[in-house]
């Protein structure tokens, strides 16, 4: 129990630091934080056709953005980091000390916390004052989407620490990471109509959280007949909880066994 | 009686590849000892000592840091490391964050750690307490990883390089440091390139070369120091005379017999380490 407590009091203190250190670096500030919402201006401005009765396609985007988002603050930036961190020392130093890798973790998870809340609250507020977004007015939708949130963003987090043993160096994280977030964004349906892509593309999208993650936004801010537009006419939030909890489970397991302190 | 061994090394052996760094090391360093390790560039310096640290795994051998063995993988290991301090040969994390913020976050770790206050002023960071690192100087810099090093109040200290880039004032206090932290008990293993500060500091000094331990000894006695022919020098006819002898008493006997009393110039000199350094490193090429 003392044991626990101080792995997680160590992890807070943790992340005090990596916020400390995240909003000290105005690369990762701006790439991080705010890249999301520049691209919902270009989109939003730029696309405002109408997809189907009473929704316009900014709309759509906003909710395959809020989904992104919770890519951009965990997977995107943990997998660009951690490699980083292997590079500078940052890990090497803290392997030499009696912190447990736990309270690294933790450290990290509540860091994408913070930065997925300020992401999620600047997409809403933008979304809704400038793209017509409409905030859900019914309960269980915003429970909807807090678990959504919850679930993705743990998700994305576990994932990001997993695929941080891919990139060769911390130079090279971001030009192996960046493609792989915008390919999936494309063919998951931020970018465009998810219906309208290639069959192929959508069925190899389903295979990976962002997919679902953007249908279940999608669920929380459009009318709910748009359901009828979506794949398989309906919104399928089990299979969303489903799928994500998956990725979750073997993206924890992997993190956990494939972790590494030193390139060697 | 027994003497405790804070470090036991015995057949060490680390290859990378086809490379062997470290090729049959042993070593014993008693507890409250500084040792220091000299050697050329590539010796396999770096390579022994974070074997000790737990970052790399022998190829073969046998290690012990305060009778456990630095490899165990879980949570020992963390219990361990409470008692270990590293400062390792080269750094650049924590770029954006302050002396003091690096330092009191770091406190947070151990069980007891030394005061951040303190530690501050031992390492002469005081005027720099809230630059960033990145804004540090080289010296600087290290003299931040000396801190880090010591923070957890570790009873083994292991010291790669620490005094890359220290001017000669913050060589001498660092020397004080080591020193106070000497009379605290604590034990010191430490690599250098400075012949001087393994001198002043060491209680032993090992040779490596090649992944070999050339010799062992006092810095007094390492190579037959205490043994190596004297200079005896003093000036005559206008010009300086130098003779090398084992016997300089009776030589300066001679000379002031022959002076009829002040020899001019007289300067008797021993080998410094550094020469016998550079000529046992010297007989091996
Ligand atoms: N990770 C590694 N992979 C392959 N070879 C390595 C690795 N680390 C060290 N070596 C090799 O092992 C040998 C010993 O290196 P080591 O860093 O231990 O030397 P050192 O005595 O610390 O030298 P220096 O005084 O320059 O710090 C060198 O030939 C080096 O090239
Ligand atoms: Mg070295």
């Amino acid at each position: 129990m003392k044991f626990l407590g101080e792995t997680l009091r160590i992890g807070i203190l943790r992340s005090g630091l990596e916020l400390k250190q995240f909003l000290r670096q105005r690369e990762s500030v701006v790439f991080t934080l705010f890249f999301p919402v520049i691209l919902l201006f270009i989109f939003g401005t730029v696309f405002k056709d109408t997809i189907a009765p009473g929704v316009t396609f900014s709309q759509y985007f906003v909710a395959g953005m809020i989904a992104s988002g919770l890519v951009n603050t965990g997977f995107q930036q943990l997998a660009i980091t951690i490699p980083m961190e292997r590079d500078d020392g940052t890990l090497k130093r803290l392997r030499g000390t009696p912190m447990s890798v736990s309270s690294y973790f933790i450290g990290k998870a509540l860091l994408v916390t913070f930065l997925m809340i300020i992401q999620t609250a600047l997409l809403l507020f933008f979304g809704s004052v400038v793209f017509d977004l409409n905030l859900p007015t019914q309960a269980s939708l915003w429970w909807n989407f807090t678990w959504l949130v919850v679930l993705g963003s743990a998700c994305s987090t576990v994932l990001g620490i997993a695929f941080s043993v891919v990139p060769k160096s911390g130079r090279g994280a971001s030009a192996v990471v960046s493609p792989i977030v915008i390919i999936l964004q494309f063919f998951s349906g931020v970018f465009f109509v998810f219906t309208s892509l290639p069959n192929w593309m959508q069925q190899f999208a389903a295979i990976f959280p962002l997919k679902w993650l953007t249908q279940g936004m999608r669920s929380v801010f459009l009318p709910e007949e748009f359901a009828t537009q979506e794949v398989a006419g309906n919104w399928e939030l089990g299979k969303t909880a489903l799928v994500i909890s998956v990725w979750l489970a073997l993206g924890l397991i992997f993190a956990i066994k494939s972790f590494k302190w030193s390139r060697e | 009686m027994s003497i405790t061994h804070a470090i036991e090394v015995e057949g060490l052996v680390k290859k990378y590849g086809s490379k062997t760094a470290v090729d049959g090391i042993d070593l014993k360093v008693e507890t409250g000892e500084i040792f220091a390790l000299l050697g050329p560039n590539g010796a396999g310096k770096t390579t022994t000592v974070e074997i000790l640290e737990g970052y790399r795994k022998a190829s073969s051998g046998q290690v012990k840091v305060l009778d456990f063995d630095p490899a165990t993988k879980g949570s020992a290991g963390q219990r361990w490391r409470n008692r270990i301090g590293i400062v390792l040969q080269s750094t650049t994390d924590a770029a954006d964050l302050s002396v003091i913020e690096t330092i009191s976050h770091y406190a947070n770790y151990y069980e007891n750690p030394r005061d951040v206050e303190q530690v501050i002023d031992e390492v002469g960071l005081r005027e720099k307490i809230n630059a960033k690192a990145r804004e540090l100087s080289g010296g600087q810099r290290r003299r931040l990883d000396v801190a880090l090093g010591i923070i957890g109040s570790p009873e083994i200290l292991f010291l790669d390089e620490p005094t890359t880039g220290f001017d000669p004032e913050a060589r001498r206090s660092f020397w004080e440091l080591i020193r106070t932290l000497k009379a605290e008990g604590k034990t010191i293993l430490l690599t250098t390139h400075y012949l001087d500060e393994a001198q002043e500091l060491a209680d032993r000094v090992g040779v490596i070369n090649n992944g070999k331990i050339i010799e062992i000894g006092t810095p007094q006695t390492l190579g037959g120091r205490n043994t190596a022919p004297a200079k005896v020098s003093w000036l005559e006819n206008g010009k300086q005379q130098v003779i090398e002898t084992k016997d300089p008493t009776t030589e300066v006997i001679r000379l002031n017999q022959r002076f009829n009393g002040q020899i001019p110039e007289l300067e008797v000199s021993r080998p410094n380490l550094e020469e016998i350094y550079l000529k046992m490193i010297g007989e091996l090429k």
